[in-house]
């Protein structure tokens, strides 16, 4: 979407060459506005009809209702004595009842739309089958509840990760070809593998094998009393899963950048800045790290949000109690409202930071130019 | 330029050492695709005691001997057709029959066997035949392990599960049974193996002329083939060959049909232009929206499992990925250039510029991220399987990490299971990896001076 970004904004002066500036600009926020309002619709509602296998998880749910009546109706010894006709119409009112509570009467197209709107909303409603830690069927809770862990652990790890590959690659392209460089560049196929993988193999050596480590989760079981006894034990539950990320994500995180950095100071005026004597550090700042700025933030702004996402593989691995781990059971016990809640924030986060990316490149860089009567590079 | 670039790989240390680490598992695919083809293998893996009941459970591959100081035992199998098992058989009187069978088996091993089995199996009219089971241990003891007759015409005797041999032996409470055995003093609180030679003698009495017995004597060992065993005592060589083909195809059938469908619509998308480049750019958007994975845990989990759908289901929804943008760059500057000029004004058609003008001349650069995807693809299986969403029949090697975790492979020490699937994974994965990032400096020459 941010290449889109740029391209528009290239083209736009030859069409519009007149109009005042902020009218420009604001012509142009409020189209690409509307533009991401109508993706998010699109994906969300997809995400519904999936989620709810285009109607199909509503049989389920009906069967369900079904069921679990004619249980009850079979197991109360109230009902035992009624003829079975008056039994059998018993149980059909009770699950029309039902049906029409959660809202199952309707076809599911209107029902789809009525989702839809709830979600777009962020008027989450209410799980199905899944309660948070403390007993609420709230969505909005449940998310609330798990979100903590996952931008705990994800957040540090992808911290950790963007700011030591920047700068470690900024490093090696200042001494390229040196021991260290070639050594990360060898390591870079490592990331072949995801992080799950080196978890699983982190965990057989540390916790299974050495056994210093835990297996997984985010505190001992009992917790321990002390606040910074506890702290010491998250931390303990921390090691593991970061390393894993680290592991799978660091090489091939450096050997890019390293190789983007190369690239940008071989360029012509890096060349002339040198050939005028300018100290390194200064020739880094202003002719490497400033062209190449718009790139560093929006893959430092992707990072961020696909945290919110978590990872659920990765969390299943070590029991880690965040929303990747909520997605999954969600999806298991067909939680729909849980899944398209999840979904929907995510999708709301993508937009919103596509669109301040727009803005941040338009203050960051200054060929990048919203429609403005400047000339372009 | 492709005739170029394979001039120019030989000069990638890290390119031929991944080339040749891909050949060898092709090579090992093809050989296990003709050797267990595909039914017979998706039998073989749902096969229960039947086909796997002389192996024994959760045994560590036979090369783990090499690194111990105390060597595991393999299992040892007999038949009591086999040459050199000895027979006596005798008429006692008109109704009476001796049939006696003994095995005699070295036992040079530094650890105990896992179990001790025989399976009798008698034909008969009426009266089934009585069965005496008796061990004569190399230091001239002899153990009575049970007396039993073979109703239904087969019985599998486990000394695993005799109490009675216990309660014979006077054994300590809670002492394992085949480890007293076994022992050069069955009542010691550590047990060490009597080493030497074993007889198992099954003496049989038969009540009818025509009745017969046969027996089978399996002393289950703890390491087995070159693989292990898992829970169910099935044999991890079939699951770790089986995985190479299923990995390699999906990995390649996934990357390439992605790689080739967004280079294809990308083309379309950049010569049409107006609204076909508009609406594939708000279809690429939409999807960026969409979660991918979970979509995918909601067909395994809604629908099917089957490895087949999910390739399609994953293809489907990476076609639209940010491959479309890199290739759109790519494709737009392409379009500038004189030759697709030239070939406009000669009259070529649309279709013909895009597929015979375009494509082709993108594809060298298009190949390093095609060879860097597929493992991607592999462990993206990998990751569903861990899930518990693996393909129900076929043996992969996701779906082994998936049973080891779930029975508990690391807490109880069993690392083979564990770690052989994963090695397979990472080499796999590393092997593409280096491929891919050599031909990645090749393809761009503007990496290539770096």
């Amino acid at each position: 979407m941010t290449e889109q970004a740029v391209s528009i904004s290239v083209e736009a002066p030859k069409a519009q060459g007149g109009v005042s500036t902020w009218k420009r600009v604001l012509r142009y926020t409020l189209v690409r506005s509307i533009m991401l309002l109508v993706t998010v619709v699109v994906g969300v509602y997809l995400t519904v009809l999936i989620a709810n296998m285009g109607g199909h998880v509503d049989e389920i749910r009906r069967a369900m209702i079904r069921e679990s009546v004619a249980m009850r109706f079979q197991n109360d010894p109230t009902f035992k004595a009624l003829p079975p006709e008056a039994r059998q119409k018993r149980i059909e009112e009770e699950v029309r009842r039902l049906e029409r509570r959660y809202g199952l009467d309707k076809p599911f197209l209107v029902r789809s739309f009525v989702f839809l709107s709830q979600a777009l909303s962020l008027n989450l409603g209410r799980a199905e089958n899944m309660t948070s830690d403390s007993g609420s069927r709230q969505v909005r809770l449940i998310i609330l509840e798990r979100l903590p862990p996952t931008l705990f652990l994800f957040g540090t790890s992808s911290l950790i990760i963007f700011f030591l590959s920047l700068f470690i690659s900024l490093h090696l392209s200042r001494n390229y070809g040196s021991l260290l460089d070639r050594i990360f560049v060898s390591l870079s196929p490592l990331s072949a593998a995801p992080g799950w993988f080196y978890a699983i193999f982190l965990i057989a050596i540390f916790a299974a094998w050495l056994k210093i480590l835990p297996f997984g989760g985010m505190i001992s079981t009992p917790p321990p009393e002390t606040r910074w006894e506890y702290a010491l034990d998250v931390a303990k539950h921390l090691i593991l899963p970061i390393g894993a990320q680290i592991l799978s994500a660091l090489f091939i995180g450096v050997y890019s950048w390293r190789t983007f950095f190369l690239i940008y100071s071989s360029e012509d005026y890096v060349e002339m800045a040198k050939a005028k004597g300018l100290p390194p550090r200064a020739i880094e700042r202003r002719y490497i790290l400033r062209p190449t700025l718009p790139t560093i933030i929006t893959s430092f702004a992707l990072a961020l949000i696909s945290v919110w996402l978590g990872q659920i593989i990765f969390e299943t691995v070590f029991d880690w109690p965040g929303i990747g781990r909520t997605y999954y059971q969600a999806i298991q016990v067909f939680d729909t409202a849980v899944i398209v809640g999840i979904t929907v924030i995510y999708a709301y986060l993508l937009a919103i930071t596509v669109f301040l990316l727009d803005i941040i490149y338009a203050i960051v860089d200054p060929r990048v130019d919203v429609g403005g009567p400047r000339a372009t590079v | 330029m492709l005739r170029g670039a394979w001039r120019e790989i030989r000069y990638y240390p890290s390119a031929m050492l991944g080339l040749f680490i891909i050949l060898v598992f092709v090579a090992v695919s093809i050989y296990t695709v003709v050797t267990i083809p595909y039914s017979e293998v998706v039998d073989l893996w749902r096969g229960g005691e039947a086909v796997w009941g002389d192996n024994p459970r959760l045994a560590a591959p036979e090369w783990v001997n090499y690194f111990r100081r105390t060597k595991l035992p393999k299992t040892i199998k007999m038949l009591s057709t086999d040459p050199d098992v000895e027979r006596r058989q005798e008429q006692v009187d008109d109704n009476l029959w001796i049939d006696d069978t003994i095995y005699t088996f070295e036992f040079q091993y530094d650890e105990f066997p896992q179990d001790l089995a025989v399976t009798l199996e008698a034909e008969f009219e009426t009266k089934a035949p009585y069965v005496s089971v008796i061990l004569v241990r190399p230091d001239g003891e002899e153990i009575r392990l049970g007396d039993l007759s073979v109703k239904g015409g087969r019985q599998v005797f486990l000394v695993s599960q005799e109490e009675k041999i216990a309660q014979r032996l006077r054994l300590p409470e809670r002492r394992d049974i085949v480890e007293a055995i076994f022992a050069e003093d069955p009542k010691a609180e550590e047990p060490v193996v009597l080493k030497g030679t074993y007889q198992l003698r099954i003496e049989a009495t038969l009540f009818e002329p025509e009745s017969t017995i046969t027996s089978k004597v399996v002393v289950y060992g703890k390491v087995h083939g070159w693989a292990g065993t898992d829970h169910l005592r099935r044999d991890l060589s079939v699951a770790l060959l089986w995985g190479a083909p299923v990995a390699l195809s999906f990995g390649l059938v996934a990357a390439v049909g992605t790689t080739v469908l967004t280079m294809i619509i990308a083309a379309i998308g950049v010569w049409f232009g107006g609204w076909v480049d508009s609406i594939i750019q708000r279809i690429t958007e939409v999807n960026m929206v969409l979660p991918a994975l979970p979509i995918l845990i909601m067909i395994g989990v809604f629908w099917t499992r089957s490895l087949v759908v999910m390739l399609f289901a994953i293809i489907a929804l990476s076609i639209f990925g940010a491959g479309i943008k890199t290739n759109r760059a790519i494709f737009l500057q392409v379009k500038a250039l004189p030759y697709i000029e030239a070939a406009k004004a000669y009259g070529a058609s649309d279709l013909r510029i895009v597929f015979f003008y375009m494509i082709p001349r993108i594809i060298p650069t298009i190949i390093p991220s095609l060879v860097l995807g597929i493992p991607s693809f592999v462990f993206l299986e990998a990751a569903l399987a861990l899930l518990g969403l693996g393909d129900p029949v076929l043996p992969t090697w996701g779906k082994i990490i998936d049973e080891a975790r779930v029975n508990g492979a690391l807490l109880q020490g069993h690392y083979y299971w564990i770690l052989e699937p994963t090695f397979a994974l990472m080499i796999t994965g590393v092997a593409f990896a280096m491929l891919g990032f050599s031909l990645d400096r090749i393809f761009n020459p503007r990496l290539r001076e770096l």
